[in-house]
C-alpha cells in the first residue's frame, strides 16, 4: 500500500513553524540563556535579541518599537487590549461597540465586563460577514469609549473596513482596537494607514511558533496595566521574556511581511481552483462570506447541504486531510458558528460548513486530491442523509 | 476523543440507507440542532426481521444509529424496545460525555418506529 497523502487544509487554526525561523530560535535555549532582565552580559545579551524582535515586529507593522507589547498570544493581546482601554477610559463612559463576528477572546471579554458594568452594542454583519461603517457611526454615544472590530474573520475571511471605522471614530474622540490575528501576514496591515490605536496579533498564524504574540498600543494612549510583576514590557506586562519565543515573533513576521505578496498571489490561486472545482463538481454547495479583495486569501468557507460538517471533517481525516467545521458537533458547544448565524446561514446549513484554510506548502495536486476525496466522502454521507433523501419536501 | 468501535461504525455504517418494505419508520432530532436520526423497521410476526438508518449528525451520530441497528435485527419488538441509550454507549466503547445525546436519539430513534409500528397496526 503506497502511503497516504497528507493534506493540512487548517492555516487559519495554526501553521507549522519555518524551518528558517526555528534556526534562528535555537541558540536562545539553551546558549543564550540569561534572563533577559538581568544586568550581566548573559542578560545583556536575551535583551539585544528581544530589542531586535521588538524593531522587526514594529517595522512589520509600521510602528514604533515602543509601541509593541510582548504577549503570550492573540488571545492575551485581545484580552489586554479591550480591558485595559476600557477600564483606563472608564470615567468618560462605559460603552464598547463589537460586532457580531468577532472571535471568543473578543467576545467572552466584553461579557466579562458586561458583568462589571459596561454596556456593549454588537453589531450585525451582512451577508458577506461585513459591518458597516454607518451602524459602527450610528452606534457611537457620548459614552463610548472603545470600538473593537476585527481586521480579518477567522471563520470565513471576511476583512472588515477598519480604516473607515477608525477615520469615523477618531472624529469622535473614540478608541479603535483591531483584532488582526488573522490578518498579519496575510494581507498589508500598517497601523498608521489603519489609524487604528491598537491591534493584536500572534506569531502561530504567520509561521511562528505558538504561544507568543504582540499587542500594538499607539503612543500616547493610555491603557492599565496587564500583568503586575517585575517591571518587564516598560511596567506593563511583568513576567520573565521569553526570549525564543520572541526572537521567532521577529523573524517570522519579517519573512511574512517580506513574502507577503508572493505568498498571497500563490495561496490565493490554490484558493480559487479549489472553490471553482467544488462549486462546478459537488452539487448543493454554498460559498459563505465575500469573494476577491474582501477575503483573505487563504480563507474558503463552504456548505455542503443536507450534511453536518463533523462527519465531512472525520471523513477528510481518515484520509489524510485536515480541516475545520462550523458545526457545534466539533467544538463542544450547542449552537453552530456565531459567525454564520450572523451572516444570516440557517443553522441547518451552518451545521454543514467546513473551513478549509490554504497555506504557502500546500499545492495544486493537493487541492486535486482534496476535490476528489471530498467529492466521494460528499457522496457516501448523503447517501445516508434523510435531508438528502428527502430534498424537495417529500416525506420527512 | 472517539473509540476505535465508534470510528469502525463510522468508516463503514451497517444498515445504512433507505428500506425497501419498511413498515414502520422512527424519526428523531432537527436540523437546526445538527442531529436527525431516521430508523425503518421491517416487522414480521413480531420480529425485526430487517432495519436501516438514515442519519445528519455527527461521527458518534452516525456511529450511534450503525450500532443500534446491529443491536435490534432479529430481536423481538419487545427486546428493541428493551435497548437503552446505556447499551448502545456500551456497544461503541463509550462515547465523550457531550456526544451521549446521539445515544439518547437512537434509544428514540426505535422506540418512536415501533410506535409507528404500533400506530400503522391499530389502523389497520
Ligand atoms: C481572530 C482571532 N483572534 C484571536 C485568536 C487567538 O489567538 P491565540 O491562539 O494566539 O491566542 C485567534 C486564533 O485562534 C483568531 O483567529
Amino acid at each position: 500500500m503506497s502511503e497516504q497523502r497528507k493534506v493540512y487544509l487548517d492555516h487559519a487554526a495554526s501553521t507549522a513553524l519555518d524551518p528558517e525561523v526555528l534556526q534562528k530560535m535555537l541558540p536562545y535555549f539553551s546558549v543564550v540563556s540569561g534572563n533577559a532582565s538581568s544586568q550581566h552580559a548573559w542578560g545583556r545579551e536575551a535583551m539585544a535579541a528581544v530589542d531586535e524582535a521588538r524593531e522587526r515586529v514594529a517595522k512589520g507593522l509600521n510602528a514604533s518599537p515602543n509601541e509593541i507589547y510582548f504577549t503570550s498570544g492573540g488571545t492575551e493581546s485581545d484580552n489586554w487590549a479591550i480591558r485595559g482601554i476600557a477600564e483606563a477610559h472608564a470615567e468618560k463612559g462605559k460603552h464598547i461597540i463589537t460586532s457580531a463576528v468577532e472571535h471568543h477572546a473578543v467576545l467572552h471579554t466584553l461579557k466579562a465586563l458586561e458583568q462589571n458594568g459596561f454596556e456593549v452594542t454588537y453589531l450585525p454583519v451582512d451577508r458577506l460577514g461585513r459591518v458597516s461603517v454607518d451602524d459602527v457611526v450610528s452606534a457611537i454615544r457620548k459614552d463610548t469609549t472603545l470600538i473593537t472590530v476585527m481586521l480579518a474573520n477567522n471563520e470565513v475571511g471576511t476583512i472588515q473596513p477598519i480604516r473607515e471605522i477608525a477615520r469615523e471614530a477618531k472624529k469622535r474622540g473614540v478608541f479603535v482596537h483591531t483584532d488582526a490575528v488573522q490578518a498579519v501576514g496575510a494581507i498589508p496591515v500598517d497601523v498608521k494607514e489603519l489609524g487604528v490605536d491598537a491591534l493584536s496579533l500572534s506569531a502561530h498564524k504567520f509561521y511562528g511558533p505558538k504561544g507568543i504574540g504582540a499587542l500594538f498600543v499607539r503612543n500616547g494612549l493610555k491603557i492599565g496595566r496587564f500583568l503586575n510583576g517585575g517591571g518587564q514590557e516598560r511596567t506593563m506586562r511583568g513576567g520573565t521574556y521569553n526570549t525564543p519565543a520572541i526572537v521567532g515573533l521577529g523573524y517570522a513576521i519579517e519573512k511574512a511581511v517580506r513574502d507577503l505578496q508572493k505568498n498571497a498571489e500563490y495561496v490565493s490561486a490554490l484558493r480559487d481552483e479549489f472553490v471553482k472545482r467544488v462549486l462546478s463538481e459537488i452539487e448543493y454547495v454554498d460559498l459563505n462570506g465575500d469573494v476577491g479583495e474582501g477575503r483573505l486569501p487563504s480563507n474558503a468557507n463552504i456548505g455542503f447541504r443536507y450534511l453536518e460538517g463533523e462527519s465531512i471533517l472525520f471523513t477528510l481525516d481518515l484520509n489524510g486531510i485536515a480541516v475545520s467545521s462550523g458545526s457545534a458537533c466539533s467544538s463542544g458547544s450547542l449552537d453552530p458558528s456565531h459567525v454564520l448565524l450572523a451572516m444570516g446561514v440557517p443553522a441547518e446549513r451552518a451545521h454543514g460548513t467546513i473551513r478549509f484554510s490554504f497555506g504557502k506548502e500546500n499545492t495544486f495536486e493537493d487541492v486535486d486530491y482534496v476535490v476528489e476525496t471530498l467529492k466521494q466522502t460528499v457522496k457516501k454521507l448523503r447517501a445516508f442523509s434523510p435531508l438528502f433523501s428527502a430534498r424537495g419536501g417529500s416525506n420527512v | 476523543m472517539y473509540s476505535e468501535t465508534v470510528m469502525e461504525h463510522f468508516k463503514d455504517p451497517h444498515n445504512a440507507g433507505r428500506l425497501e418494505g419498511a413498515n414502520a419508520v422512527g424519526l428523531v432530532g432537527n436540523a437546526a440542532c445538527g442531529d436527525i436520526l431516521k430508523i425503518y423497521l421491517r416487522i414480521e410476526n413480531n420480529v425485526v426481521e430487517d432495519v436501516s438508518f438514515e442519519t445528519f449528525g455527527c461521527a458518534a451520530a452516525i456511529a450511534s444509529s450503525s450500532v443500534v441497528t446491529d443491536m435490534i435485527k432479529g430481536k423481538t419488538v419487545e427486546e428493541a424496545l428493551a435497548v437503552k441509550n446505556a447499551d448502545v454507549v456500551a456497544a461503541l466503547g463509550g462515547l465523550p460525555a457531550q456526544k451521549i445525546h446521539c445515544s439518547v436519539l437512537a434509544e428514540e430513534a426505535i422506540k418512536n418506529a415501533i410506535d409507528d409500528y404500533n400506530k400503522r397496526r391499530g389502523e389497520q
